[in-house]
């Protein structure tokens, strides 16, 4: 067991003027992660304390947080590695609603702007599946890794200074169906990302990269598609 | 309609829907979805969630989904049907099993047609590997059934059937927690809507609808050490069974074999499919002893006992209470390719590299195969008798078809939330012009109230966690892999005492925005309840079989226990009352259970 100092930026428009730091010691084995420790606080000293989680293990992306200065899944960073003293903030660019929870909704408006469904109404006359090389298959198993965590768009600083850019979540999201052999829909999405708030947007500073808690090359997805737009001739 | 406002808790606010689901995991999903291409796009299909769809436990699902497509080798769905109905200890209810491995093949065909990333063959076709449990040609050795995407079918399942419900404007109300059902008859009546309270604002809101369908889950979280979710807390067990309607089979829980050592959550099945074993502390390979042809992957139950007994014969690693995975063999493109979760999961929380260490592992409660008893089209089951609740419907992990049985096989969750989930929203959907217009429950809305009133005006008492702690010991060390007439008794009356405990809660947060204090609070007295039922159920069967071991009456007896349990709780009084359903069996008569 270890002591651990957690610093939390607490912030309550029912009950606050503006966001504060509140510190809470709490004792840590070292492979606990810094979802534990807010769950001590949350159970045992402070019940008011407010963030989303549900699966604990990094799969289902409720609990995106700024710990030590990073975008970090809370569930996914251990105690060894974060040290003795520990800040956790709500990711930025988006309104806090309290505490380390924030207003999602323009978020998924981004994700549903990209058309983020397979678009192939046609179904193979022996009324199998649909054929897909190993290869084809590969081109979008990086992008379809996302779990809409918002780790990547919070932390773009092109995202920070215009909430209208789609943000780099929403491109990995496009990206997942544009190289998908089976879509037929990809001109529409191609335009959709050629949008003066879309892909060009991206002024590859790599953020995304480095906060995607699921090493997604999202950089390298974002200049597919803008290859993609190009070869289309989109303007 | 507006009901008095007391205590700070809002007004009632309604919302009028055809057909409502509650749950977005790949039952409630695939339902809405049906619901909409079977009724066009004017239809109001409302999705319920507590959490955002995608946050749901579905996408934690890891190694596949089974289909006897027969792409890699000879299958055949009859030999699905057989190892779901031996895999289940011959409890589960043959013409609903073959109703699912036969659904099967065409279910995936068109998860496929919907986009699913399904991992493909050399000539293009949905790939397959081993799982536990499935064999080919009636047990005669592991077969390839297993359709999958990479080590996250679930998550592509459920961000498959996500993307298409938006595509199709399902309306979505995310972060949303039902509290009640709407009987406007009484507890006799049909089922007519929901109450819940949406968590940004602590509001209430009554939503009236035909047609209702839970698709909430599991309650894992009674638990100590189990793979699910914090938010799967059986909510959608307790909500019916406190209105006195029953539940089926909850005696048997899976414990999965490969939970992550302390951690609880899991580490697939599709490790040992892929060629990983099991290990003790002598370095011996202790599933050959136990299931000499299937070996690791025998079906879990038989895998979880097996490493239990291990662990008790003093042969744990370094006389502990875990035993080791060895996947070192598997090498970096087995590892890195077709497992890169399971790999990263090992790197992340235990420090460890897969290729060249041993992995703690212990058994991990997994999953309900009892809970909301329905018929093979989602509907909602009043008795032992076969009775319909006029209006309700269930599917998935909440609900108990029965395709599971006494022990669910690998795979088969996932494949029991979509065939199962699909049928539902197929038979709603055909129900609605014959089902009565919606009505309110006045009594139901305002007695969600109070006890909102209730939890927020508390000052003496405890805090739920304290309790919910006390419960998952309980709970994992007396209701756990191993069970005896003792340990149950104890159980039973520890969990008696924490109901009564749980009758004052203090919850700190007294406000309404993102009041989670307050929804857990709510969760505690779910978990207390599904506790009750699956405590109750176990004591009452003497006889080992599948997911329910009993020290003391070690053989399956056929003769006594053949048979579904359910249980219900008398609303007034608080009684407890146990009725018995017989098992369907159709084609495979009961046999001794070898692996």
């Amino acid at each position: 067991m270890m002591n651990v100092q957690l610093r939390i930026r607490r912030y309550n428009p029912e009950a606050d003027d503006a966001p504060h730091w509140e510190e809470y010691a709490v004792e840590a084995e070292p492979t606990d992660r810094v979802l534990d420790l807010l769950h001590q606080v949350k159970w045992y000293q402070d019940g008011t304390l407010t963030f989303r989680r549900s699966c604990a293990h990094g799969v289902c992306g409720s609990d995106a947080m700024l710990i030590n200065g990073r975008n970090r899944l809370a569930c996914e960073y251990l105690v060894k590695d974060a040290g003795t003293e520990i800040t956790v903030e709500a990711i930025r660019g988006m309104d806090v609603v309290k505490d380390l929870l924030v207003d999602m909704e323009p978020f998924w408006e981004s994700f549903k702007q990209t058309m983020p469904f397979l678009v192939n109404d046609e179904i193979p006359a022996d009324g199998k599946e649909r054929r897909q090389s190993p290869a084809d298959r590969e081109r979008y198993e990086d992008t379809s890794r996302c779990i809409l965590c918002a780790a990547c768009t919070s932390a773009c600083p092109v995202f920070w200074s215009d909430q209208s850019y789609v943000g780099p979540a929403a491109i990995v999201n496009a990206h997942r169906f544009i190289v998908d052999s089976r879509d037929t829909a990809k001109q529409e999405r191609l335009e959709i990302m050629a949008d003066p708030d879309g892909v060009w947007r991206c002024r590859t500073v790599f953020n995304c990269v480095e906060a995607c808690p699921r090493d997604i090359k999202i950089t390298r997805a974002i200049l597919e598609v803008t290859g993609e737009i190009g070869k289309a001739g989109i303007r | 309609m507006t009901l008095a406002v007391r205590g700070g808790v809002s007004p009632t606010r309604v919302h009028e829907m055809d057909a409502i689901v509650v749950g977005a995991g790949g039952a409630g999903l695939y339902a809405a979805l049906e619901l909409k291409q079977e009724l066009g796009p004017t239809a109001r299909i409302g999705v319920i969630s507590k959490l955002y769809p995608s946050r749901s436990h579905t996408g934690a699902a890891q190694g596949g989904v089974c289909a006897a497509l027969g792409n890699t080798e000879e299958d055949h769905w009859e030999w699905h049907w057989f190892d779901t109905v031996k895999g289940g200890d011959y409890l589960v209810d043959q013409d609903a099993a073959e109703v699912m491995c036969h659904d099967a093949v065409e279910t995936i065909i068109n998860l496929e047609h919907l986009g699913l990333p399904f991992d493909r063959t050399e000539d293009g076709l949905i790939n397959q590997r081993r799982f536990g449990g499935h064999t080919r040609n009636y047990g005669e050795g592991p077969v390839r059934r297993s359709c999958f995407a990479a080590d996250r079918t679930g998550h592509a399942i459920l961000q498959t059937l996500f993307q298409q419900c938006i595509r199709r404007e399902v309306t979505f109300f995310d972060e949303y927690q039902v509290l009640d059902l709407a009987l406007p008859e009484g507890p006799g009546g049909r089922v007519s809507g929901v109450i819940a309270m949406q968590t940004a604002t602590s509001e209430l809101h009554a939503f009236r609808a035909k047609a209702v369908l839970f698709a909430t889950g599991g309650y894992g979280k009674i638990f100590k050490v189990t793979s699910n979710a914090h938010t799967l807390t059986g909510d959608g067990m307790a909500i019916p069974y406190r209105r006195g309607l029953p539940l089926e089979d909850m005696e048997f829980f899976q414990f999965h074999p490969t939970g992550m050592y302390k951690l609880g959550f899991l580490l697939s099945e599709a490790m040992r499919g892929e060629g990983g074993f099991l290990v003790n502390d002598t370095g011996e390979r202790f599933m050959e002893r136990y299931a000499p042809t299937m070996k690791d992957l025998a079906s879990r139950d038989v895998v979880s006992r097996s490493i239990y007994l291990e662990i008790a014969e003093g042969r744990g690693i370094g006389g502990s209470d875990f035993v080791h995975l060895d996947v070192r063999h598997l090498g970096a493109e087995v590892l890195n390719k077709k497992l890169p979760d399971m790999s990263g999961f090992i790197r992340t929380y235990f420090g460890l590299e897969p290729l060249t260490d041993l992995v703690p592992i212990q058994p991990t409660a997994h999953y309900a195969m009892g809970g909301v008893p329905t018929d093979v089209d989602g509907r909602v089951l009043r008795d032992a008798a076969g009775a319909i609740v006029p209006g309700f419907y269930a599917a998935g992990e909440v609900a108990c078809v029965s395709v599971h049985g006494a022990n669910r096989l690998g795979t088969n969750s996932l494949l029991d939330i979509l065939v199962f989930g699909r049928r539902a929203g197929k038979r709603m959907a055909a129900d609605l012009a014959d089902l009565p217009e919606p009505a309110a429950d006045a009594e139901a809305e305002v007695s969600v109230q109070a006890r909102v009133r209730d939890l927020l005006g508390g000052t003496q008492g405890e805090r739920p966690a304290v309790i919910r702690a006390e419960l998952q010991e309980t709970m994992f060390t007396k209701c756990g892999v191993y069970r005896t007439e003792q340990l149950l008794t104890e159980c039973r009356d520890e969990v008696a005492a924490l109901r009564e405990r749980a009758r004052h809660l203090v919850v700190d947060d007294k406000g309404s925005r993102y009041n989670t204090d307050l929804g857990e609070a709510f969760e505690l007295n779910f978990l207390l309840d599904c506790a009750e039922a699956t405590v109750g159920s176990a004591l009452a069967r003497r006889e080992s079989r599948g997911g329910h071991a009993r020290e003391d009456f070690p053989e399956r007896d056929d003769a006594d226990w053949l048979k579904h349990t359910f249980i219900a709780r008398d609303p007034a009084g608080g009684h407890l009352s146990l009725t018995y359903k017989p098992v369907t069996i159709t084609k495979f008569e009961p046999k001794a259970r070898t692996y």
